[in-house]
C-alpha cells in the first residue's frame, strides 16, 4: 500500500492546500477513494494526489549564527512596548 | 395502485435495501478508505430511495418514512438481488458491480421517459451514480481474473437480471459480457428480506405513530 498525500483546491485559481492522505494499492484506487473523501460534496475544485515517497521534504535548518533578526518575526515588540509604556506612564499603564 | 406508483416503489425499494445491505459493511470493510467510500455510497443509495419514495408518497397520499418502514415485508417490491445477506467481500463487490450496471441500464431508460418528473429525478440520480460506477468498475476490473470474484458474479447473475424488465436484460448482458439466462424475478422474496426488515423497522415499530 502507498500513502498518497492529498492537496485540495477549494476554488479555481486558489492555491492547493494539504488536506490529508489516502492509503491505496495504486493510483486508480487512490483516485476513487480520494474523490469520496475529499471531493464528493462539492468542497473541491481540484485535487492533487502525490505519493508520499515523491515528496522531497526539508526539515533540518542550520542557524549557527542566530540570524533570526533577518526574519520579520525576529523581534517581539510586545515586551518592549510594555516596558516603554511603563517608563512613560508608570505602572498605571497596566490598567489601560 | 397505479403502474407509476408500482414502478416508483420497486425503484425506491431496490435503493433502500441495497443501501441497507451495503451499510452493513460500515466499520468492517477491508480497509479504512474503502470503508469510508462504501459507506458513503450506501448512504447515497438511501438518499435516492428517499427521493423516489417522496414521488410515490405524493401520489399515494402518504409520506416517505411510512413507505420505507410501515409496510409489511410482502409489500416491498425490491428485487431478490438486493435482499441477499452477503458476508463475503467478493460477493459484496460482485453485487455492487452487477447492481450498478443494471441500475445504469434502468436509469438510461428512465431518463428518456415521458414522465418529466421521473426523468428529471433519474438525471439527478445519474450524476451521483457516476461515482458509484467508477468505484464498482474499478473493483470489477481489479478482481476480474480472481476465481472467487468470477464465481460470485456467475452465482449472482440470475439475480442481477431480475433487477430489470425483460426488455432491458440484453443490454445488461452486453455490458457485463454474459449470456442472458433465467432470472430470479422480482415478486418472490428471499428469506433474507424478513430478517432485514425486522431489524430495519425495529425502532420505528417500537413507538407506532411517533413523530421522529
Amino acid at each position: 500500500m502507498t500513502v498518497f498525500e492529498v492537496f485540495r483546491q477549494e476554488r479555481k485559481g486558489q492555491p492547493f492546500a494539504h488536506a490529508g492522505s489516502v492509503e491505496a494499492p495504486d493510483a486508480a484506487f487512490a483516485d476513487a477513494w480520494a474523490r469520496e473523501q475529499y471531493g464528493r460534496r462539492g468542497e473541491s475544485a481540484a485535487l492533487w494526489l502525490v505519493p508520499r515517497g515523491s515528496i522531497h521534504a526539508i526539515t533540518d535548518w542550520a542557524d549557527e549564527f542566530d540570524l533570526k533578526y533577518r526574519r520579520v518575526d525576529g523581534y517581539s515588540i510586545k515586551a518592549r512596548l510594555k516596558e516603554a509604556r511603563e517608563r512613560a506612564l508608570g505602572p498605571a499603564a497596566e490598567s489601560r | 395502485m397505479s403502474a407509476r406508483s408500482d414502478l416508483l416503489l420497486s425503484l425506491a425499494d431496490d435503493e433502500l435495501i441495497v443501501g441497507w445491505r451495503d451499510s452493513e459493511w460500515t466499520g468492517i470493510a477491508p480497509t479504512l478508505e474503502e470503508d469510508v467510500a462504501f459507506s458513503s455510497i450506501a448512504q447515497n443509495e438511501i438518499g435516492h430511495a428517499r427521493a423516489l419514495y417522496e414521488l410515490a408518497a405524493a401520489e399515494l397520499g402518504t409520506n416517505a418514512d411510512a413507505l420505507a418502514f410501515d409496510r409489511t415485508p410482502d409489500e416491498y417490491r425490491c428485487a431478490p438481488l438486493v435482499e441477499l445477506h452477503l458476508l463475503e467481500w467478493a460477493h459484496t463487490i460482485a453485487r455492487r458491480y452487477l447492481y450498478e450496471e443494471a441500475d445504469r441500464v434502468r436509469i438510461d431508460a428512465l431518463m428518456r421517459s415521458d414522465d418529466s418528473e421521473l426523468a428529471g429525478l433519474a438525471a439527478k440520480i445519474d450524476r451521483e451514480e457516476t461515482y458509484h460506477r467508477l468505484h464498482a468498475e474499478m473493483w470489477a476490473e481489479r478482481l476480474r481474473d480472481e476465481p472467487r470474484f468470477r464465481a460470485a458474479v456467475e452465482e449472482l447473475w440470475p439475480y442481477a437480471l431480475g433487477v430489470l424488465e425483460p426488455e432491458l436484460r440484453p443490454e445488461l448482458a452486453r455490458r457485463v459480457g454474459l449470456e442472458t439466462a433465467a432470472a430470479k424475478e422480482r415478486g418472490e422474496h428471499t428469506p433474507d428480506l424478513a430478517e432485514l426488515w425486522s431489524e430495519m423497522t425495529e425502532v420505528r415499530r417500537s413507538e407506532p405513530g411517533a413523530e421522529w
